[in-house]
Formats: structure tokens, C-alpha cells, sequence
């Protein structure tokens, strides 16, 4: 049942082979047993997850069934669930219980979800190995010593370890990516403003989107088609038709043209990386795909904009926590500007501290135009690498991260080298486009290795149905750590 | 040395809109403290801004009635500081592209016009309140206006006395009020005003260096603070000193300005772009629409005032000063077509003085437009001259009468009755010899004599120019 589809599950669920309660159970005895090893949840709340069960059970009871009714699905803690700690892996949020849904929760519990509970992840979403985490950090689900990527990692690990069916997580540079990757799953960031932000926890607004995090490809845009759509609360929410993202899962990808840009095979890509990643490019050439060569001249650039630009809104957006609404505040100081400083430096963490310095020094009068505009042009023009590579192709794919999960610690100390990581998902984030990582193999000490597609705005139905082309032809997406089986 | 003050206003018009700028939450003042700010407003983690439609469109209603340009696509850009009444440690502003640019407010001071450039009018939030009394030793915060939509309206540095920015302060308050988008309370807060203010040799090009003088929520302790900042710098300087750019807080109760900050400990405040909030697109459309539900504005009255109904400009301009006068003069002068001029002098003249005089607005004169164009009309068919109206005038004031049923019942008609006047004025020669000599002998003075008495036996009611007429004959003989 732990390896079950979404479409499998709520079958068994509709025909009443199993009842939410006891599905439920299964994985929150799962997630109890295995989170010692992995800290993959921040918040279980068993008594709350099973009032939800129950109510999903008397509403299969009584035939009214939804998509996702009865399943199990865990919440980044990033996400506001109303009666859920919501902490974003920050001390000073330590003690913030949401008082509302975020949108995207509010559309799985319309769907007939189940809140499994709230994954660990990098404090306010900014790191990208999960061991930021005022909660402590993440651990692989295929080897504890290594890292679950991040900052969706906790996410990554829940689904990875079948803690879960499925997860949500957020992407800013790559957050749903790289851990998927890392984790050996399947995870879709979105067009920007294909899901609302409503209520989800602000790093970067202008890249933040929120996305699935499953086992497949089909599973992902199963999820989609429930927390897509247009949200009047949210101003860069794009309000177009309902897609559903199912449509072109079993057509054929043959004559397709793949795009593998030359500058994400160059120096910095690990050789265990490239041989499974360009396994699976050749895979995607059995299935009939016809491969371009790309190229994407700026993609030096991207990380350097990415960290001016991430930083500078994070410094804004950051500055709500203070100490006087809500959340954590000093238990003592002296005047107010003592209360901010004091709050301030205990309630966040190392790496939050760096961002918000960096964005504040990129924002400051004298900085701004080198920076913060310069950046902006920079942006525009890895946008416009893009729309080039596009012309010339309908997908692009290549490795989601340069290498397999690194051990814990191993990076925390030098985070230039941890930025650099994101060297192949960042692109994508600055110009707002869809990307996915899927399993295409494993690396170095069996770590596993994820191949990243992305697509043109509003192709993530063309890229879900290569992904599942991919996985109908691969059984990578099945396969599961076996310490947890 | 004789100086030059020069002052440029910045003011802080409240939009008179339901709900908040960026939340569907309430702007009525006066709430509880903090249940009208809703998450948005307290910022809670995840919660994001969508601007006010209604807010917009007061925006686009004013760059019409000031002839602005409205930019197509604006941008609202985040102002970062920390303050504990800012719940976002930022305020959603428009810094490099506001929706409205240029336009000018015209107006009279004395009987000299003036005109005012507008360098800018742009849609912001307002933050909550700090309330630092009765918290013994801390401070209280009030969340209920964090989020209230604001027009900032700056003008150039076009003023040179006090009361020049006064009068621009009330016309741009009388006009905020006239095209609705502004209920104008000053004491609630709802039109406030910054003023920078320096002070120059004569004739010297180069400006000085400014002070902005805050607090000022009053047009009197507007005037009061510019009159003692411009005292101030002058002294300063005559002094050998100078003026050092800085913010000040004008203290009504001492009638001084204070320092508040200086230029060193200015914030950085870090402006960019909001990201949560896409460019403010106004499409044609919308100001089309706008520029529909629009009624005449002040600028196109006053031109019609002038050119069709052949006022003067100063009595044009003093016709539009507000939305009601001008209702109120439309008002009488359609029940009077033929005589807009007559209208006039009395809308600004008679009824102005007698309402300024017992401090209350036109819109309650105890005299009606219909009631005062009755009046008007006796003046018109000489049922009584323009003295005795002014005397059934204040009649109709403390009565609320009718000029008829006062003409009537006070019998104050106009005797124009030729023989009865004729009579009159004969018993008058008759009873004055001396005086009828003076005149035949040349002195024309004497003839005054004769009008008075003549007024004063018919108790004012002689139509004058027929006495006029008649004692030139009578006394010829």
C-alpha cells in the first residue's frame, strides 16, 4: 500500500478496500516510527490527521468523493494551515500557529485531502540541503549521512521513505527540484503563477511558487489539477482556464524535440551525474524524442542575479518578523530598538542573517543600480536564452544538480559552494518557467540522480507526459530506500 | 536684507474609499483599537496585498480635475523601515513611476491669482498608530489605520508667503472634497500636510536649504508653523548661521517648530518595486469610465462661469472655490437667467459675508437659492431697490421669510407712484427755503439734503431715481 498511486489509493479508498483511518494510520505510524532517523516532519499532529480522516471516511460513506479524498498529503512548513504550527524551520516563527489556510490548502482540502503533517525544510526556505532548520536538519532517505536537498527537504525525504503518498513544497531557486533529485522523487515547479502564494510564507515573491513533490510523474499532475488556478488574493496569480494536466499523460513522445544545452554539460557536473543523466536523454531517444543541442550562454550568470535578487526581496519580506505581532521576541531588552536587534538576531539563523544582509546591502542608496538593476537586466536575459533554446526545441532536459546529496555539513561552511549547487534549477526560477526533476538513475554510493525537464510557460502537461512516458519505459520512480520498505 | 520664503506642500489626502488600499478591511474611523485590521493589515506570515480598485479610481478622478497626466502603467514599490506601527516593516508606496504626474491648482489669494504646479500625486498606504500614553512604560499599537489609502499630492516649491499655501491648501481641500475622493476631516486626519519651507535673498535664484515642517493638520497651524520656520531661518541666518536640512515638528501649543531628524539620521528606506504587486495598468477604458461617472469639474465651471455667463475671474474663481457655492450660485442664477451678474455679486458678496460673519457653510444658509433669487427678482422689477433688499435680506435671515411676505407685511415696496412722490416733494421744498436758495445758487451739496429728506419721509422706499428726477425738476423751477 506505501508504493500505491494516488489513482490506486483513491480506487482502493472509493471501493472501500481500505478506509482513510486505516491508510492514514499506516503512514502516520510510519512517519512516528521513521522521523527519528530522518526529521523529515517538524509537526505530527495525529489526533488532528485522523479528525480528518474520519471526516473524509463519512464523506466516502456517503458517496461524496473528491480526487483526493481520504489521502494522506504533508504540508511543507512553509504553508499557513489553520490550527497547524507554521514555523517555516525558523526560531522566530517557533510559536506561530496559522490562523488560516493558504490557498493551495484550502484547494487539497476541497479535494478531500488529509493533513499528514508539516515537513522540516531550510529556514524560510533558503538553503539547499535542509540542515538550516531551527528543527534540525533532514536526512536522505537512501543514506542517512547525506543530506535530503532542500529546501524542500523534508518534503523530499517524507515521499522518498513512503512517510507519505505525496507532499507539497515550494521552489524559489530550486527547492522542489534539487531535493527531489537528491531524494530519488518526482517534484514540479510550476509556471510562476500557475498556484497561488496565498498563504504560503514569502522568501522571494517575485520566484516563490508552491508545487507537488510524489513518486511519479502522474501522481504530480494529479496534484496540480487540485491546487492550480487562479487566486484574486494573489496578484501574480494568472488567471486563466482550468487546465488538466492528466490530458497528455499517455501520448507518445516520439518526434519531439529535446533540447540539452551544452553549458549544463560543462565543468562543475559530476561524472556519476552526467552518466545517468545522459542515460536517461538516451532513453528519451529510445522513446522516439529527437535531441537538439541548446544553448543557454548566461547560465553563469544566473547564480550570482539569483543571490542578488532572492536576497534583496528576502530582506523585505523578512522584515514583518520583529518581535511585536507575533512569533518570537526577546525575552529581554531594553528600549525598542534593543527589542528588534536582540529579537532579530536569536530568532534567526545563520544563513537567514547572511540573505537579509546581502539583500539590505543590494537595496541601499549608492548599491541599487550596480545590484539590484543590473541583476534585473541579468534576468531578462536568461529569459531570453530561453526563448531562443525554444525556438529550437520543445523541452529542454538535463541534470537537475551537478552532484548526488552531499554529505551533512559537508557544505554549510562555505556557502558559495552550496549557491553554486543551483546552478541548473536557477535559470528556470528568474525566468518564471516550469521545471521538473525525476529519477533517472543513481551516482556515487547509490545516491540517487534526478533529470530535470523544463518547459515553456504552461508546458508543464507537455513535460508531465514525457515524465510519464519516461516512467512507463523506467521503474527508477519505484524503486525505494530499503531501509524503510 | 529683504528675503524670499519659498514653500512647497506635500499632502496626505485619505481616499474615501469602504475598504483598505491593499485589504478588503474597513477605513471607517473610530473602530475599537485593531478590529479593523485584518491580516493582511496586521501582515501576517503569507498574506499578500491587491490593490483597491476604488483607491485607483479617486487617483485618476484627481489628475483630471488638476489636468495631470495619468501614467498608464505605475509601479508601487516597498519603502522599508522598522517601526512598530508598520506591521510589514515596509510601506507599499510609488516612488519612480506614480500614477499621476504634472497638473496645477489655481486660485486667488487677495485678488492676485496664483497657480500652483503639481509635481506629483501618488497612492500609498498609511500606517497604524503608536499610542505611548496610559501603557506605563510601554507603547500601545493601533492597527485600524495601517492600510488606509492615501493620495500624496506634491506640489512644486511655487508658494512665497504663507498665505499662499494656505489658499493652496484650501482650494486643493475644497477640490479633494468636490470630486469625492476625500471626506477633508482634518481633525480625524483624512487631509494632512507637509511643508517645506526656505528662505532666499530677493532676487537670488539659488534655493536655500529646506526644513520640512510636519504635524500640521490644521490650515491655521499650517500658516503658524511657515510664519515662525520662515522667522526662524531668517534669524538664523542674519546671524551669520545656517540652516541645516532636516525634518521638524510643528508644536502648536508653544507655536514653534522642533527638530525631529536631521539629513545624517535620514532612513535609507530602500525602495524597489513590490513584487507582490504586478505595474498598475490604467487602460483608456477605466478613465473613460472615471471621467463618465465625473460631474462638471471646478477648472470647467470656472471657465464657463467667465465665458458664458460674463463673471469676472476673481468672481468665477470665488463661485468654484467649493463644490456647494457653486451649487448654490448655479442654483439662483438658473432662476434668474437673465441676470447671472446680479446672482453673482450676491452669492459673493451679501450671502459670503453674513455666512463667513456666523461661521456656517452655504450648504446651511438659513436663506435658500430659491429664496434669495425671490429677492433678487423684487430688485429686478424695482419692487425695491438694492439698499432696501439688503435690509429684507437680514429680514429674511433671522425670519426665514420670503422677500415678499416681508416686502408685503413690512410694507417695503418702492413708492415709484409719480404723484405721490411729486407731493412729497413739494411739502419738502416748500419746508425748506434756505436750502432751496443753496442750491439755485450753485451749491450742489444741497441737493444730497433734499434726497435724504425725501428718503426719510417714505422711509427709504422712494425709487430713488425717481426722486432724483423729479427734485432736479421741481427745484429748477
Amino acid at each position: 500500500m506505501i508504493n500505491w498511486s494516488l489513482r490506486q489509493l483513491a480506487s482502493a479508498l472509493a471501493h472501500k478496500q481500505v478506509s482513510s483511518v486505516e491508510l492514514t494510520q499506516t503512514f502516520l505510524d510510519r512517519a512516528q516510527r521513521y522521523n527519528r532517523e530522518l526529521n523529515a516532519f517538524i509537526t505530527l499532529d495525529p489526533e488532528r490527521t485522523l479528525a480528518e480522516a474520519r471526516a473524509a471516511d463519512r464523506r466516502i460513506a456517503h458517496g461524496n468523493t473528491q480526487p483526493l479524498t481520504g489521502i494522506p498529503v504533508a504540508l511543507k512548513d512553509i504553508f499557513c494551515a489553520q490550527g497547524w504550527l507554521t514555523s517555516c524551520g525558523s526560531k522566530m516563527l517557533h510559536n506561530f500557529v496559522a490562523p488560516y489556510d493558504a490557498n493551495v490548502v484550502e484547494k487539497l482540502k476541497q479535494a478531500g485531502a488529509v493533513t499528514l503533517g508539516k515537513t522540516n525544510m531550510d529556514e524560510f526556505a533558503m538553503g539547499s540541503s535542509s540542515e538550516s532548520s531551527h528543527y534540525g536538519p533532514v536526512h536522505n532517505a537512501w543514506d542517512l549521512r547525506a543530506v535530503a536537498g532542500g529546501s524542500s527537504g523534508g518534503s523530499a525525504a517524507a515521499v522518498a521513505a513512503r512517510l507519505t503518498p505525496a507532499a507539497l513544497g515550494t521552489d524559489t531557486g530550486g527547492s522542489i527540484r534539487q531535493p527531489a533529485s537528491m531524494s530519488g522523487i518526482s517534484g514540479i515547479k510550476p509556471t510562476y503563477g500557475v498556484v497561488s502564494r496565498y498563504g504560503m510564507i514569502a522568501f522571494a515573491s517575485s520566484l516563490d511558487q508552491g508545487g507537488p513533490m510524489a513518486k511519479s510523474a502522474e501522481d504530480l499532475a494529479l496534484l496540480l489539477n487540485v491546487i492550480s488556478g487562479y487566486d484574486a488574493r494573489d496578484s501574480t496569480s494568472l488567471d486563466r482556464a482550468a487546465e488538466d494536466y492528466t490530458r497528455d499523460l499517455d501520448q507518445s513522445i516520439s518526434g519531439l524535440r529535446v533540447g540539452v544545452p551544452k553549458e549544463f554539460f560543462a565543468d562543475g557536473l559530476d561524472a556519476d551525474v552526467a552518466s545517468a543523466v545522459q542515460a536517461g536523454i538516451a532513453e528519451l531517444e529510445k522513446l522516439g524524442c529527437k535531441l537538439v543541442e541548446v544553448t543557454l550562454p548566461q547560465t553563469r550568470l544566473s547564480v550570482p542575479a539569483y543571490y542578488v535578487l532572492a536576497p534583496a526581496e528576502a530582506s523585505s519580506n523578512l522584515a514583518r518578523y520583529d518581535g511585536v505581532r507575533y512569533g518570537y521576541r526577546a525575552p529581554e531588552y531594553g528600549d525598542l530598538r534593543d527589542m528588534y536587534m536582540k529579537t532579530r538576531a536569536q530568532g534567526f539563523g545563520e544563513e537567514v542573517k547572511r540573505r537579509i544582509l546581502i539583500g539590505t546591502y543590494v537595496l541601499s542608496h549608492g548599491y541599487y543600480d550596480a545590484y539590484y538593476l543590473q541583476a534585473q537586466k541579468v534576468r531578462r536575459l536568461i529569459a531570453q536564452d530561453f526563448q531562443s533554446a525554444f525556438e529550437r526545441c520543445d523541452l529542454i532536459v538535463g541534470p537537475t544538480a551537478p552532484s548526488v546529496a552531499f554529505d551533512l555539513g559537508a557544505k554549510i561552511s562555505d556557502p558559495v559552494q552550496m549557491y553554486l549547487g543551483d546552478i541548473y534549477t536557477i535559470g528556470v526560477s528568474l525566468s518564471g518557467l516550469p521545471g521538473m526533476s525525476i529519477p533517472c538513475g543513481f551516482g556515487q554510493q547509490k545516491r540517487p540522480v534526478g533529470l530535470q525537464i523544463v518547459g515553456n510557460y504552461f508546458q508543464e502537461a507537455r513535460m508531465l507526459n514525457v515524465a510519464h512516458q519516461f516512467q512507463q519505459a523506467t521503474d527508477w520512480h519505484t524503486q525505494m530506500p530499503a531501509a524503510f520498505s | 536684507m529683504q528675503w524670499e520664503v519659498v514653500i512647497g506642500l506635500e499632502t496626505h489626502a485619505q481616499l474615501s474609499t469602504v475598504s483598505k488600499m491593499f485589504s478588503g478591511a474597513s477605513t471607517q474611523f473610530g473602530g475599537a483599537p485593531n478590529t479593523q485590521a485584518s491580516a493582511v493589515d496586521i501582515a501576517l506570515p503569507g498574506v499578500l496585498p491587491i490593490a483597491n480598485r476604488g483607491a485607483v479610481e479617486r487617483a485618476i478622478r484627481f489628475a483630471l480635475a488638476v489636468n495631470g497626466t495619468i501614467n498608464r502603467r505605475s509601479i508601487f514599490a516597498r519603502k522599508n523601515y522598522f517601526y512598530p506601527d508598520l506591521p510589514k516593516g515596509y510601506q507599499i508606496s510609488q516612488y519612480e513611476l506614480p500614477i499621476v504626474q504634472g497638473g496645477s491648482i489655481a486660485f486667488f489669494v487677495e485678488q492676485h491669482e496664483k497657480k500652483v504646479n503639481l509635481t506629483r500625486a501618488h497612492l500609498e498606504e498609511d500606517a497604524g498608530k503608536s499610542l505611548h500614553e496610559a501603557f506605563h512604560g510601554m507603547s500601545g499599537i493601533d492597527l485600524n489605520r495601517a492600510g488606509t489609502p492615501l493620495l500624496e499630492i506634491v506640489s512644486e516649491a511655487d508658494m512665497r508667503s504663507a498665505a499662499e499655501a494656505v489658499a493652496y491648501a484650501r482650494t486643493l481641500h475644497a477640490l479633494v472634497r468636490w470630486i469625492d475622493i476625500c471626506d477633508g476631516n482634518m481633525q480625524e486626519g483624512s487631509f494632512r500636510c507637509d511643508a517645506n519651507v526656505s528662505v532666499r535673498p530677493l532676487g537670488e535664484r539659488k534655493l536655500g536649504t529646506r526644513c520640512e515642517v510636519k504635524n500640521l493638520n490644521s490650515f491655521r497651524f499650517l500658516e503658524r508653523a511657515i510664519v515662525f520656520e520662515t522667522r526662524r531661518q531668517i534669524e538664523l541666518l542674519e546671524d551669520g548661521g545656517k540652516v541645516v536640512q532636516e525634518t521638524r515638528l510643528y508644536d502648536p501649543d508653544r507655536d514653534e517648530t522642533r527638530s525631529m531628524r536631521s539629513k545624517e539620521d535620514a532612513h535609507d528606506y530602500r525602495y524597489f518595486p513590490d513584487p507582490d504587486l504586478l505595474p498598475l495598468e490604467v487602460s483608456d477604458a477605466l478613465i473613460d469610465h472615471v471621467r463618465a461617472d465625473l460631474s462638471e469639474l471646478p477648472n470647467a465651471k470656472r471657465n464657463r462661469f467667465q465665458h458664458e455667463l460674463g463673471l469676472s475671474r476673481y468672481d468665477a474663481a470665488l463661485l468654484t472655490a467649493n463644490r456647494e457655492t457653486a451649487g448654490y450660485f448655479e442654483a439662483v442664477a438658473s432662476a434668474l437667467p437673465q441676470h447671472p451678474k446680479l446672482a453673482a455679486n450676491w452669492v459673493a458678496g451679501e450671502l459670503s459675508s453674513r455666512l463667513n460673519k456666523e461661521d456656517i457653510g452655504i450648504e446651511r444658509s438659513p436663506i435658500s437659492p430659491a429664496a434669495l433669487a425671490g429677492l433678487l427678482r423684487r430688485i429686478d422689477d424695482n419692487t425695491i431697490s438694492g439698499k432696501i433688499a439688503k435690509e429684507v435680506f437680514d429680514r429674511m435671515w433671522e425670519t426665514g421669510a420670503s422677500a415678499d411676505e416681508i416686502i408685503e407685511r413690512e410694507g417695503r415696496r418702492q413708492i415709484s407712484d409719480s404723484s405721490e412722490l411729486e407731493r412729497i416733494v413739494d411739502q419738502i421744498v416748500e419746508a425748506n427755503p434756505a436750502q432751496v436758495a443753496e442750491y439755485r445758487s450753485g451749491k450742489e451739496k444741497a441737493f444730497n439734503f433734499f434726497v435724504g429728506q425725501a428718503m426719510k419721509a417714505t422711509k427709504g422706499q422712494a425709487n430713488p431715481a425717481q426722486v432724483n428726477e423729479i427734485l432736479r425738476k421741481k427745484l429748477a423751477q
